[in-house]
């Protein structure tokens, strides 16, 4: 699948819960966009990632 | 009778809104206090394993967000950005920044106007930031937008109010408030701002590139404040030519 425009493959399933807390993030600090669609946050345990997917996991930092 | 700034159905007292780009993480809470901002700026970037701390646990509570779409080039992209930000959680105020042009960073305000009819047709709070001109910002307004952000020179040139007449027609023209937005450097440019009319100023770089940035935000608040104050007191007169004496022309110790 890929990850903010990188390949990645996991050895494992996982959901976006679990892509999410593996990058170090705080589920509540993040918003994620599946295949172009934004995945509400109640969502993120529920959701199984697949091979074909393109995920885009945003958050805030500093800007004008 | 407060004068309060309001933006949309928000009231603010402060009426500085200060960006929280290009200077550490930790100066962060230090300069949002010495500047009094009730408003702050943010962008929304990919969040990549390893990536630095939040920027939001540094952020005074209370404050109210205000995300920006830097780096859409067009209002497709602007939406996208602005629908993930209000997925973060905080508010509905977006800034729409849609900059097409690399070299100067001059915003589009085509694309703007397009971007701002849809966001505020979906519930944001809408604060284009733009170009200049009048019938660009009447057709935000028409749009939708809460308020407007023209710039006062290209974004982080501290160069000043070099677009102060056409920053001006807006004011007088417009009933939406009018805020200069990039291109302040100093203060003194600021209180001008102020002075003239504009509902706020939003600064970021001026205070990045300062010496002692947390001084330089409370330099920025004490000029607008003084700048908001001379416009509400209402500027005196310039004389065409000539002088006039303040002390009184009689008495005078002289035969």
């Amino acid at each position: 699948m890929k990850v903010n425009g990188k390949d990645l493959n996991p050895v494992s399933p996982m959901t976006v819960e679990d892509l999410v807390l593996s990058t170090g993030r705080v589920p509540d600090r993040v918003a994620v966009e599946l295949n172009g669609k934004i995945v509400p946050r109640a969502e993120y345990p529920r959701i199984l990632l697949k091979e074909d997917d393109s995920v885009e996991i945003v958050g805030f930092v500093g800007g004008g | 009778m407060t004068d309060e700034l309001k933006i949309g159905n928000k009231r603010f007292r402060s009426r500085f809104i200060l960006g929280s780009g290009k200077f550490s993480l930790e100066m962060t809470k230090a300069v949002m206090e010495n500047g009094g901002a009730e408003i702050a700026t943010l962008a929304v970037r990919r969040a990549n394993a390893g990536g630095e701390e939040n920027i939001l646990d540094y952020i005074p509570k209370g404050l109210t967000l205000l995300p920006n779409t830097s780096g859409a080039r067009n209002a497709e992209e602007a939406i996208r950005i602005a629908m993930l930000a209000r997925e973060l959680g905080c508010g509905d105020m977006i800034k729409i920044e849609i900059i097409r042009d690399s070299r100067y960073l001059l915003p589009d305000n085509c694309e703007t106007i397009k971007a701002t009819r849809i966001l505020a047709g979906e519930g944001f709070t809408v604060m284009p930031y733009m170009m200049p001109d009048l019938s660009a910002a009447r057709s935000m307004a028409d749009a939708g937008a809460a308020a407007v952000m023209p710039l006062g020179a290209p974004i982080g040139s501290n160069k000043g109010l070099l677009t102060k007449d056409f920053i001006k027609i807006m004011i007088d023209e417009l009933d939406l408030p009018v805020i200069v937005d990039a291109g302040i450097g100093r203060p003194s440019q600021a209180c001008e701002a102020m002075e003239m009319g504009c509902a706020a100023v939003m600064a970021n770089t001026a205070i990045a590139t300062a010496g002692d940035i947390p001084s330089m935000a409370k330099a920025f608040k004490l000029a607008i404040e003084a700048g908001r104050l001379a416009f509400l007191s209402g500027p005196g007169r310039v004389l065409r030519g000539g002088g006039e004496a303040s002390s009184p022309l009689t008495g005078f110790l002289e035969d």
